[in-house]
Order: structure tokens, then C-alpha cells, then sequence
């Protein structure tokens, strides 16, 4: 398993690659998608909505489970990637590469780890 | 196996007609453009594919079948003898009221009895199903409100254990939807439940013993807290069987409850059963009640709808037939064997936590309810065997899986719920099966992952499924 160490994580497994001060894309991170197994549908919001930090904006689906995604920061949808509504496995595949949604205008961010840290947490709530 | 298109040829059917002794007539419009695709087979070819479909599937009647929260319980066959009475079977729901004063009597005395088993003062047995009633319980939530135009009130409290079918109900209502956390004992966090409620909250949607097989001993401060806060409190009737008889939601402070006729009061489940998700609720929300309500009067029934009623949820009194197999069952068992059943079931579950939990650790090691939540996630993580991987080794033991990874909050869960109709036997051989898997899996890790190897089908592409699904046959 990989958390890149360039990238911000959310305690709800999310990740977080800012572009710049306001712009940030956001994905699942690869521990996430590894518990959820593999992922068969995703539900994206509108370019043009606002997300709140601590809120869902999306939801996923692996054969296990329907889970909420949280964004870890406050905006507007810049651009969704519509890439995954058809093949959601890229989720599993490529976790990094394969972002959910790009927000800009970002006005709030939740706590967010180093992956040093996402690390450290997740160990920990699996013990 | 072919299918039923793949069988048979054109020309060969299940009945021989005679000899048309009539000039035929072909009927000028509207006219069939493209024959129809109909199965051309024998009547023995026909009983052979339904045979065999037959032997496909694995029911209650197979073997134990210990589906967590679905309580598959046993349906006793005299059920199904009073519901073949032609005097029930030969009727139409819009028969005038005094041709049809026994069916009338039967949806009465059925509301009576399930009134009395949950504490409610009212019942409807309209809906079809659980989350059906799920539906028309919120509806009745949300009238209550609007009634008195508290219309701030857009928010129902969901618990993280919940079943899915919550928020989606309350969803459906057009609900905004709260999660609040389960504390470390499985039960309702008490502070977060305090901070979760106010002026916006329309009330919570709760089951208990809840999805992790405990009572919740804290539910008259829960139910007190959102009673005080304005909001009203839903009982999710998954788990009566743990309580039937025992216990009635109505006395723990619930105002609206949903029952399933066919998990708790043994009618037929899966299989498209048909269900039964009757709604019970307190004398001040009778009024929205949806469909008609049987009311006696010198003597005679008739059906009126509430004063203030919903509507209707589903063509006139829902699943009647199931509601005839849940009334034998009820008066079948009386008011001795409906407290005995629950204690029994309660028993059984205890009993086979108590045989693995030196094997299988338990994800709550209390004495459960109905059902127990085992979490694999060691097992998964020192030799890479899942719960999913034990659950398709149980299937070549003719056990059919507990619930798989529900609820969400415990991870690599097994949930186990035997039921009160199995014996000592058979919970002694299935506790041997699950041990037996356990020590296969130490062994060979590896060959848990072909598992099931005796089955009509091995493991199925569950990703395939519900990526390409193929829903329909397909004529070349």
C-alpha cells in the first residue's frame, strides 16, 4: 500500500493535492480502496456544486458496501472526472491517479495528515 | 444449466389441442408485428427445468441458513394450510364489506394481536415489505409535524449501525439525513445523540436490539431525549424477533414501528416471498394512517379509511394472503410460545457464540440478543482469509453464509443468526463446520480462496455482476 508523501490526507480517508492555495483535486485514498474492495459504481456531484468540509459529496460502491466520501475542504466543483462513472475500477487501479473531483474557491479545510501521519492513524484505528 | 429459451423446439408444447372446428379468423388490427419469443417445451421438459432451477438455490427448507438480521426462520406448513382456505383465497377486494366479514375479521384480529405484541395502539398492514413500511412509518412522522405546522423539522437521526434501508427511507420522505456514531459498546452514543437533536429534528429511526445484536439498555433516556427535543422515535422491527412477547417497543417509548411478517412471524422470505411490513403506531398518529381501517358496528365489519389518512402505499390491503400465514403463527404459538420462541432464539444465539468465540473473536463479547457480529479482520490480516472466504467454504457444507460484511461498522463482519427453529443438532454440527473451516484455514490459506467446491456453481464474479450485469436473455 502507498500514500504518497506530496499529498494531504483526510481522517476519513480521503486524499488531498492542492494546485494551489484555493484549488485542490480530491480522491480515495489507495487504504481506502483496499477495504472497500472492489468499487462497481460511483455517484458524482455538478460542476458548479458546493462542498462542505466534513460533508459527503459522493458515494461509492464495492461489492461490499455503498460508503459516503467526505471532502476534506470547502468549495466549488471546478471539474468532476467523468472518466470513473464508467469505469470505477480505475479507483482501485490507480488510486492517485484516479481523482473524484477538482474544487476550487477552497475557503476551509478540515485537519488534514501528512501521509506519515494518515499512516500512523489508520494502524491505529485498526488495532 | 439451459436455460428455458435453450430448451425444447419449435412445435413441442404442454398441451394438445383439438382439432379447430371452427372457420378461423385473423383479427385485422392492431397486429403483432414480430412473433413473440415463448419457450417451446414439453410439459416434462418444463417440470425437469424447474427442477433443476430448484436445485440451485439453497432455502430454509435445504438446510441452517443463518442470515443475520433476516431471521429465516422455519415456516410452519399449517401456515400455508390456512392460507389455501378457498373462503381466502376465493374473494376479491371489492367485494361488498358483508360478503367478506371473515377476511375483515382476520386483518382486525391480526392488528389486535400485533398491537398488543408491540405496545401500539394502531396498525396498518398495508405496506409490503420492511423498507415499505419503513416509508409509510416516516410519512406518518412527517404528517405529524406538518399537522401541526412545525414544517422546521427536515432531519432524521440515523445511528452508523443502522440498516441501509433507513436513510434511504428517509431519504425517499425527503428527509435530510444525520449519522451519529455507535459508542465503544455498540449501543447509541448518548452525548452524541444529545447533540444530534433539535428544532430541525423530525425524529429517529432505531432498532433494538440493535444491528449488533445487543439491547440497548440505554433506550428510555434515548427515546426521552428526542421526545423532549420535539421528535418522534421509529422502531425498525428487524430484531422483534429477539423480544416478541418479551419486551414491546411501544413501552420503550417508540411511536411508530415497522414489523416483518416475514422475518419475525414466519412467512415466507426471499424468493420474492411476498413480504409484509405492517406499521403500528400511537393512538395520536392513528389519523394518517394509509388504506382502510376495519371498524365493527352493531355487530358488522365494515372499512373505513382515517380521518386524515396518507393515502394509499399499495393496492388495497397489502399482502393479505401472508397476513392469514402471520395470524396462524401468532395464534398457533399463543401467548405462551410467542415469549418462548424469542427466548429460544435468543438461546441459540448464545449458545453457538459461546462454542467460537475461542476461534472466531466476537466483535461485542457480551451476551448478544438473537444474533452475534464475529470480526475476521485478524484472520484476514495474519493469513489473508476473509469473511468473505469462510462464508463460501460454509456453502460446500450446505450452510448458507451468515451476513457478510453488515454492519459496516465492524470490519470483516460474519453476522449469525440461527433462529429459534433449529435444534441442538443442528447448531452442534454447524458450530463443528465453522471450526473445522477455521483449521482448514490455518493449514492451507490458500485453498480457502477456491471455496465453494461442491456447489452447482463455484464462486460467483460478483465485480462482473454488477459492473456488466445481464439482465435479460437476448434472442440471436
Amino acid at each position: 500500500m502507498t500514500h504518497p508523501a506530496e499529498l494531504m490526507y483526510s481522517k476519513s480517508h480521503e486524499w488531498v493535492k492542492f494546485i494551489d492555495e484555493t484549488t485542490a483535486l480530491i480522491g480515495l485514498t489507495d487504504y481506502a480502496q483496499d477495504a472497500l474492495g472492489d468499487l462497481v459504481y460511483v455517484n458524482l456531484p455538478e460542476e458548479g456544486d458546493d462542498v462542505t468540509a466534513g460533508e459527503s459529496f459522493a458515494d461509492v460502491e464495492s461489492v461490499k458496501a455503498v460508503s459516503d466520501v467526505f471532502s476534506p475542504v470547502s468549495g466549488t466543483v471546478a471539474e468532476v472526472n467523468e472518466e470513473l462513472i464508467d469505469a470505477p475500477e480505475k479507483m482501485n487501479e490507480d488510486p492517485y491517479g484516479a481523482w473524484l473531483i477538482k474544487v476550487e474557491n477552497i475557503t476551509e479545510k478540515e485537519e488534514l495528515l501528512t501521509a506519515e501521519e494518515y499512516i500512523e492513524f489508520y494502524e491505529n484505528e485498526e488495532a | 444449466m439451459k436455460l428455458i429459451f435453450e430448451r425444447g423446439k419449435e412445435g413441442q408444447a404442454c398441451t394438445l389441442m383439438p382439432a379447430c372446428d371452427v372457420p378461423q379468423v385473423t383479427l385485422a388490427a392492431p397486429k403483432r408485428e414480430k412473433k413473440l419469443h415463448l419457450p417451446h417445451v414439453s410439459e416434462n421438459e418444463l417440470s425437469r427445468h424447474y427442477t433443476e432451477l430448484g436445485k440451485q438455490v439453497h432455502g430454509v427448507n435445504d438446510g441452517f441458513y443463518p442470515l443475520g438480521s433476516c431471521t429465516m426462520k422455519y415456516n410452519p406448513k399449517v401456515n400455508e394450510k390456512a392460507a389455501a382456505l378457498p373462503g381466502f383465497t376465493n374473494v376479491h377486494p371489492l367485494q361488498p364489506a358483508h360478503t367478506v366479514q371473515g377476511c375483515i375479521e382476520v386483518l382486525k384480529q391480526t392488528q389486535e394481536m400485533l398491537c398488543e405484541i408491540t405496545g401500539m395502539d394502531a396498525m396498518t398492514l398495508q405496506p409490503a415489505a420492511g423498507a415499505h413500511g419503513e416509508f409509510t412509518g416516516l410519512l406518518l412522522i412527517k404528517s405529524y409535524h406538518e399537522s401541526r405546522g412545525d414544517v422546521k423539522r427536515t432531519k432524521i437521526i440515523v445511528p452508523d449501525s443502522a440498516h441501509g434501508t433507513n436513510p434511504a427511507s428517509a431519504t425517499m420522505v425527503g428527509y435530510d439525513i444525520v449519522n451519529i456514531p455507535s459508542a465503544a459498546d455498540g449501543c447509541v452514543d448518548i452525548e452524541k445523540l444529545r447533540e444530534a437533536v433539535g428544532e430541525d429534528t423530525a425524529g429517529l429511526m432505531l432498532t433494538n436490539p440493535n444491528t449488533v445484536g445487543i439491547f440497548d439498555k440505554n433506550i428510555l433516556e434515548i427515546t426521552s431525549i428526542v421526545h423532549e427535543a420535539g421528535g418522534l422515535v421509529y422502531y425498525d422491527g428487524a430484531n422483534l424477533n429477539a423480544v416478541m412477547g418479551v419486551v414491546r417497543p411501544g413501552d420503550m417509548g417508540f411511536d411508530v414501528i415497522h414489523l416483518n411478517l416475514h422475518k419475525t412471524f414466519s412467512t415466507p422470505h426471499g424468493g420474492g416471498g411476498p413480504g409484509s411490513g405492517p406499521v403500528g403506531c400511537k393512538s395520536f398518529l392513528a389519523q394518517f394512517l394509509p388504506g382502510l381501517q376495519p371498524v365493527e358496528k352493531d355487530g358488522a365489519l365494515s372499512l373505513v379509511a382515517p380521518e386524515n389518512s396518507v393515502g394509499s402505499v399499495k393496492a388495497f390491503h397489502g399482502n393479505f394472503l401472508v397476513v392469514v400465514k402471520a395470524m396462524t403463527y401468532i395464534l398457533m404459538l399463543g401467548k405462551e410460545g410467542i415469549p418462548a420462541a424469542a427466548k429460544n432464539a435468543v438461546l441459540n444465539a448464545n449458545y453457538m457464540m459461546n462454542k467460537l468465540k475461542d476461534i472466531y473473536p466476537m466483535a461485542y463479547d457480551t451476551v448478544c440478543m438473537h444474533e452475534f457480529v464475529m470480526c475476521l479482520e485478524k484472520m484476514k490480516h495474519d493469513i489473508d482469509v476473509s469473511a468473505m472466504d469462510v462464508a463460501k467454504a460454509l456453502l460446500d457444507y450446505g450452510i448458507h453464509p451468515p451476513t457478510m460484511y453488515f454492519p459496516l461498522i465492524v470490519h470483516e463482519a460474519l453476522m449469525v443468526e440461527p433462529t429459534e427453529t433449529e435444534s441442538k443438532e443442528t447448531l452442534d454440527e454447524a458450530i463443528a463446520v465453522f471450526r473445522k473451516i477455521y483449521e482448514d484455514a490455518q493449514a492451507n490459506p490458500a485453498a480457502m480462496h477456491e471455496c465453494p467446491v461442491h456447489t452447482p456453481v463455484r464462486r460467483l464474479d460478483e465485480v462482473r455482476a454488477a459492473r456488466k450485469p445481464v439482465l435479460r436473455y437476448t434472442f440471436e
